[in-house]
């Protein structure tokens, strides 16, 4: 299986070009002609995979740089690409295998669901991948996410709805209440920021601290009379529009919200300087140091905006729910650090990618919703979840696995 | 049995890139307390390391006791007799002394650590060789010295035939250091084997009976101590002839002051203090000095790494205040550090980042950074400096010790300084590389920069700088003209203070 194989990268696209043709071609057919009860949409996800393949061939056909070079093929080649990959082969297949026992599986209000549920949960895994990118953590995500749900409902209420947090309180504009509780999860990450970098704690136990913190102010608030912690209701229409809309096609209005946080991310974590320091300071501080990178800022930096991002996590899960309590939250940063992780975040620092997130969260979202769907036991579900996390990181860390030195 | 104790024959070792041991032979005859000596880099330690097992050399014989062996492992090494005092000690400092000596092998009753037992065999052991420190110490409160001593006790303790010691003295006082050598005298009537690796000559000459020189890898011959004084010794260490590995110079500095560094110290305890001079325009100041000299601690002071307790720096006629790294890079100076890997590269990004991140904001428009001028920025620095990657996407990592070295330097240069600081800017690196290196500098002088250099190796300053300043324990101790400098006057001076 070793034997090296090249061909000119022309070649390659051509192949890639025709193959992704042919299975578009196919799909399209299949869906307009064939379609029957039985397979769902599953035609028009065969052409989706044809078009990604035709797209992938027209850019290996159009990027100049890589032109006229040869293409390798080989046993070790193979073996890289693999792994490089093998979280998507691993999702791809899990889709397969669920299709096979439930074929109503492959519809298309299936996919915008598990694109929609994935939205709030990419939101918070982006804030928290900053602070694994510098080798920290942040256990205070899910706490805020439940901070920013508290605050915003319990100015938005209907003001005909019995129960209200504030009885008296004149109907504000939307966009106020969720001002404030941004700005207060903005806060508590100057908090998390400060004590990181100003006392060098490790963000674990400084997290921690914040969390606690956090956990104990927001139930104070929900305790506040006339309200003694009963979950919040009543919310206003206005608010829950937020993400509860359908666009047409009936598309959830969160997706297209947390495809411009991904953007927004991406271009933070890759075109700007704080980004690149973030990079740096993972790598190796010293010489981050050394090179002049204003270490203590970036960290803030790194905080602050990880806060804002629970913040508005938050304050979305509030308007989907239309509702809060204390609760909300709580053990989402696990869950988004997992995530993160799946999707290549190296806890060492320093190592992680946008799309490797996107695509560790859309994974925790197909087991999940997988498994519910072909009626797994809930206790089962989370052994699963727990294995695939293990086998996951594991097959991600080979990449590195270096090979003693002497 | 032979008349030896330790025979090792022929022994060579290759790093990638660099051959740090070629064909040395040692011989060592029980009860005798050998030493090694040589420059920085000559190779002793490396030697060392494979006789303990922390290296496998790549061919040649270790014979102990009339037996060949091969030493693949520490654990190895120690069951043979073989004991290793480390130059730096990195004692678990938050646990007693006792469990530091007796770490992976502890006293045992039944299947709990056995703390009586460890005690008592920790206060005998002290007796042995005259220590007084209480077993339950945490080591992280003893001082360097006692801690030396207490790694010389933990050596005694795996009952070696050999000790080696790497620069035992480094840290000790006179008192001390008559204390290490009562217990070297012990330890000799005991028939235990001592490797003694020193800079200093006078102590060499006190208590060795046999010494072993290096230089370059090479062994240059070993002798009896009798027959050595400190003149013969150096010059057997440094003797070598300068042949074409430096690029022919062409450019005499300026008059013109750029840095004028007045009376600094250091405000940590034991490092430099009262530090003075001058740096002129086009010049290339070397500063030489063994380890410890903290000539590194010097440069990073200067450069806002480390704290200053008092002194001023000067540059072009106007007093500056250098705190942080930002201050020193707004003023024009640059720092190629010491450890490339510990503080210089990262590894795993790519070597277009590591080229752009200490100038990163010129290649930002409006917040955003542009590709387009990252790119084009680091491809005409890595290319002005010969930087040879697949691309520039490549990671950092796998790219050669000279090669990221060039990269490195190309990092500082799109900061556009006017000072530029390398601390031993060859280091780990082949001759050729070296030689690219050295006409980057000589490039950079001809532009009207201004280069300190710290160098261990003697050549290298020689060969390069205009004037080279000594150091020796934190304190300068002479600036030499390239004229009147040469190895000896050099390592005169960076032994002054040492006994």
């Amino acid at each position: 299986m070793n034997k090296e194989k090249a061909i000119a990268r022309e070649k390659y696209a051509s192949i890639f070009l025709v193959a992704g043709g042919i299975i578009f071609l196919f799909g399209m057919i299949f869906g307009l002609f064939f379609r029957t009860k039985k397979v769902y949409d599953l035609p028009w996800l065969i052409a989706i995979i044809g078009a990604v393949c035709v797209l992938y061939g027209i850019m290996q056909r159009v990027n100049r740089k890589k032109l006229g070079s040869e293409v390798e093929f080989s046993g070790k080649k193979a073996k890289s690409f693999f792994l490089k990959y093998a979280l998507i082969f691993a999702l791809f297949v899990m889709i397969v295998v669920i299709i096979f026992i439930e074929p109503n599986f492959c519809q298309k209000d299936v996919l915008l669901d598990i694109l929609a549920q994935s939205s709030i949960r990419l939101i918070i895994a982006l804030g928290i991948c900053m602070t694994l990118l510098i080798a920290g953590t942040d256990l205070s995500a899910g706490r805020m996410v439940g901070l920013a749900a508290v605050l915003s409902t319990s100015m938005l209420q209907d003001p005909a709805y019995a129960n209200r947090f504030f009885p008296n309180l004149p109907y504000l504009p939307v966009i106020l209440p969720i001002l404030v509780a941004v700005v207060c999860c903005g806060l508590f990450g100057i908090l998390n920021g400060f004590l990181v970098a100003k006392y060098n704690m490790h963000p674990f136990i400084a997290t921690l601290a914040t969390q606690v913190i956090i956990y104990g102010v927001c139930s104070l608030y929900f305790d506040l009379p006339p309200n003694h912690s009963q979950p919040i209701g009543g919310v206003r229409n206005d608010f829950t529009a937020l993400a509860q809309t359908k666009l047409p096609g009936n598309i959830s209005v969160l997706i297209p919200i947390a495809l411009a946080v991904t953007c927004v991310m991406w271009f933070v974590l890759n075109k700007t300087v704080f980004g690149k320091n973030i990079y740096a300071i993972g790598g190796n501080m010293e010489a981050a140091k050394v090179s002049g990178v204003n270490v203590f800022r970036t960290l803030m930096g790194i905080f602050i905006l990880a806060g804002v991002l629970y913040g508005f996590g938050g304050v979305l899960e509030a308007a989907r729910t239309a509702g809060a309590t204390n609760n909300y939250g709580n053990g989402y940063e696990l869950d988004a650090i997992a995530a993160c992780c799946v999707g290549g975040v190296s806890l060492a620092g320093g190592i992680g990618k946008v799309s490797g997130i996107v695509v560790g969260v859309l994974i925790f979202t197909v087991i999940q919703y997988g498994l519910q769907f072909i009626n797994v036991s809930p206790m089962w579900q989370q052994v699963i979840k727990g294995v695939i996390i293990a086998v996951a990181v594991a097959i991600d860390l080979s990449k590195y696995k270096k090979v003693l030195w002497h | 049995m032979g008349e030896y104790v330790l025979e090792m024959n022929h022994i060579c070792k290759s790093f990638p890139g660099v051959k740090a041991l070629d064909d040395v032979s040692l011989k060592v005859r029980p009860g005798s307390v050998h030493a090694l000596v040589g420059e920085n880099g000559a190779g002793k330690s490396t030697l060392m390391k494979c006789l303990f097992g922390i290296y496998i050399k790549d061919s040649g014989d270790i014979i102990l006791n009339g037996k060949n062996e091969e030493i693949t492992s520490t654990k190895q090494a120690l069951n043979l007799g073989i004991s290793m005092i480390h130059q730096e000690l990195h004692p678990i400092r938050f646990r007693p002394v006792m469990e530091n000596i007796w770490l992976g092998r502890f006293p045992k009753k039944g299947i709990m650590v056995d703390r009586r037992g460890m005690i008592r065999r920790t206060r005998e052991l002290f007796q042995t060789i005259d220590l007084d420190i209480n077993p339950e110490t945490q080591a992280g409160d003893l001082s360097p010295s006692t801690l030396q001593l207490v790694e010389i006790a933990k050596a005694v303790s795996y009952r070696a035939k050999i000790i080696i010691m790497d620069e035992p003295t480094s840290s000790l006082t006179d008192n001390e250091t008559e204390h290490l050598f009562k217990i070297i005298r012990q330890l000799q009537q005991h028939g235990c084997a001592i490797i003694y690796i020193s800079h200093k000559m006078e102590e060499i000459l006190k208590i060795c009976d046999e010494v072993t020189i290096m230089r370059d890898g090479k062994l240059i011959g070993s002798w009896q101590a009798s027959e050595m004084t400190t003149e013969t010794m150096i010059n057997k260490m440094v003797g070598r002839e300068l042949t074409d590995r430096f690029p022919k110079k062409d450019y005499t500095p300026g008059k013109e002051v750029v840095l004028q560094v007045k009376d600094l110290c250091s405000a940590a305890p034991r490092s430099f203090r009262h530090i003075s001079f001058e740096l002129h325009k086009g010049e290339i100041l070397g500063i030489g000095g063994l380890v410890g000299a903290q000539r590194t601690e010097l440069v990073e002071s200067i450069f806002g790494l480390r704290e200053i307790a008092s002194g001023e720096i000067v540059k072009d006629g106007g007093k500056i205040e250098i705190r942080r790294v930002e201050d020193a890079k707004r003023n024009g100076f640059a720092l190629l550090t010491e450890e490339r890997r510990a503080s210089g590269v990262f590894a795993h990004l790519s070597v277009l980042d590591n080229t752009v991140i200490a100038s990163q904001r010129r290649y930002a428009r409006h917040g955003a950074l542009s590709n387009t001028l990252r790119v084009r920025a680091a491809e005409k620095m890595d290319g002005e400096l010969h930087v040879k990657t697949p691309s520039l996407g490549t990671e950092m990592e796998n790219l050669s010790g000279g090669n990221q070295q060039k990269v490195l330097i190309a990092r500082w240069l799109l900061t556009r300084p006017d000072i530029l600081i390398l601390d031993e800017p060859t280091r780990g690196i082949d001759v050729g590389a070296k030689y690219e290196i050295y006409t980057i500098m000589l490039q950079l002088i001809r532009q009207g920069k201004s280069i300190i250099m710290i160098s261990s190796e003697m050549p290298e300053l020689l060969g390069m700088a205009d004037r080279i300043m000594v150091m020796c324990e934190g304190r300068l101790t002479g600036i030499l003209d390239r004229g009147e400098a040469n190895q000896v006057s050099i390592m005169r001076l960076a032994t002054k203070y040492m006994n």
